[in-house]
């Protein structure tokens, strides 16, 4: 067995309302940050696994952030899997 | 009326009393669940009730569809049971797979908290069984994740089977079609947003709640 790094990152999906994202954009230029758009606010989850190797915990990874720790009706989730250094 | 109520309780439920205070003040009896039971044996009807079932962590009702007693109350809607979910224990039906759809935050990024207007789309399920269609009642709402949401073809499918029960007149937070509450295709498993059971008497403001529960409790 091998331990990985994951990293789920949870995003609202195309055409859901993220009014955390939109509201954080509007209030940018009033900081002097111009230029910035399509600003997005999501969940990141971090873990570490234990698996044979990396396809089979990106494998699990996967399924747990569909069936866990996104909702994929509303959601999004990327999976990022590293071998723990 | 003598129906006996289970009235689940999650860590972080903070409506399950007046679940119970409006059961028994329209005849039934209703006792508290709580949710690290496995049986909800000697119930005729299960409530979910609103509040924040485990923090709302993660996401509302993600962590609660695996509290112990939500694998009885599943083979108690299986069997056709009466099952209702409030608020928190909408969003609790629609996580475990219950029910179809998702709550997501309020168009507006608002807490709401306020009395509004629904009519009754259907009378086909165990909330509405004794409302009439296009009937209009003020009750209560109290959510940040009250937007109903759901793909194109679970909203024709909703519609095509008579399947949305409540919708607002005035659409507060944002939900598609203006649902305010679904049930299941066999109608037994109902979720909605607003409070009925803080509307069943005069004193509230409204007793337009007393309708649904009286329904659901002759389910």
């Amino acid at each position: 067995m091998s331990r990985f790094d994951v990293l789920v990152e949870v995003t609202l999906r195309s055409g859901i309302a993220d009014p955390q994202g939109s509201t954080i954009e509007r209030a940018l230029p009033a900081l002097g940050f111009d230029g910035i758009e399509r600003v997005h606010v999501g969940k990141a989850i971090r873990f570490v696994m234990e698996a044979d190797d990396e396809s089979s915990a990106r494998g699990a990874a996967e399924e747990l952030a569909k069936r866990f720790l996104s909702n994929p009706v509303i959601e999004d989730a990327a999976v990022t899997v590293v071998a723990s250094s | 009326m003598s129906r006996r109520v289970g009235v689940v309780v999650f860590p972080g439920s903070n409506c399950e009393h007046d679940a119970v205070e409006a059961v028994r003040s329209l005849g039934g009896s209703a006792d508290l669940v709580w949710h690290g039971d496995t049986s909800v044996a000697g119930f005729d009807a299960v409530v979910l009730p609103g509040g924040f079932a485990h923090g709302d962590y993660l996401r509302p009702g993600a962590i609660a569809r695996f509290s112990p007693v939500m694998d009885a109350v599943r083979k108690f809607a299986d069997d056709g049971g009466p099952v209702l979910g409030i608020c928190n224990g909408f969003q609790v039906l629609t996580e475990a797979g219950f029910l179809p759809g998702a709550l997501q935050k309020n168009r507006g990024l608002k807490f709401l908290c306020t009395t509004v207007e629904l009519a009754v789309a259907s009378t086909a399920s165990a909330l509405t069984g004794q409302a009439e269609v296009g009937q209009v009642l003020r009750v209560p709402i109290n959510h940040f994740e009250g937007n109903f949401t759901c793909d194109a073809s679970t909203l024709a499918e909703l519609e095509g089977e008579g399947r949305v029960v409540l919708r607002y007149l005035d659409n507060p937070n944002g939900s598609v079609a203006d649902i305010a509450g679904i049930c299941n295709a066999a109608g037994n498993v109902v979720g909605l947003m607003p409070h009925p059971e803080r509307a069943c008497d005069p004193i509230l403001g409204s007793a337009d709640g007393a309708v649904l529960l009286r329904s659901f409790l002759a389910a």
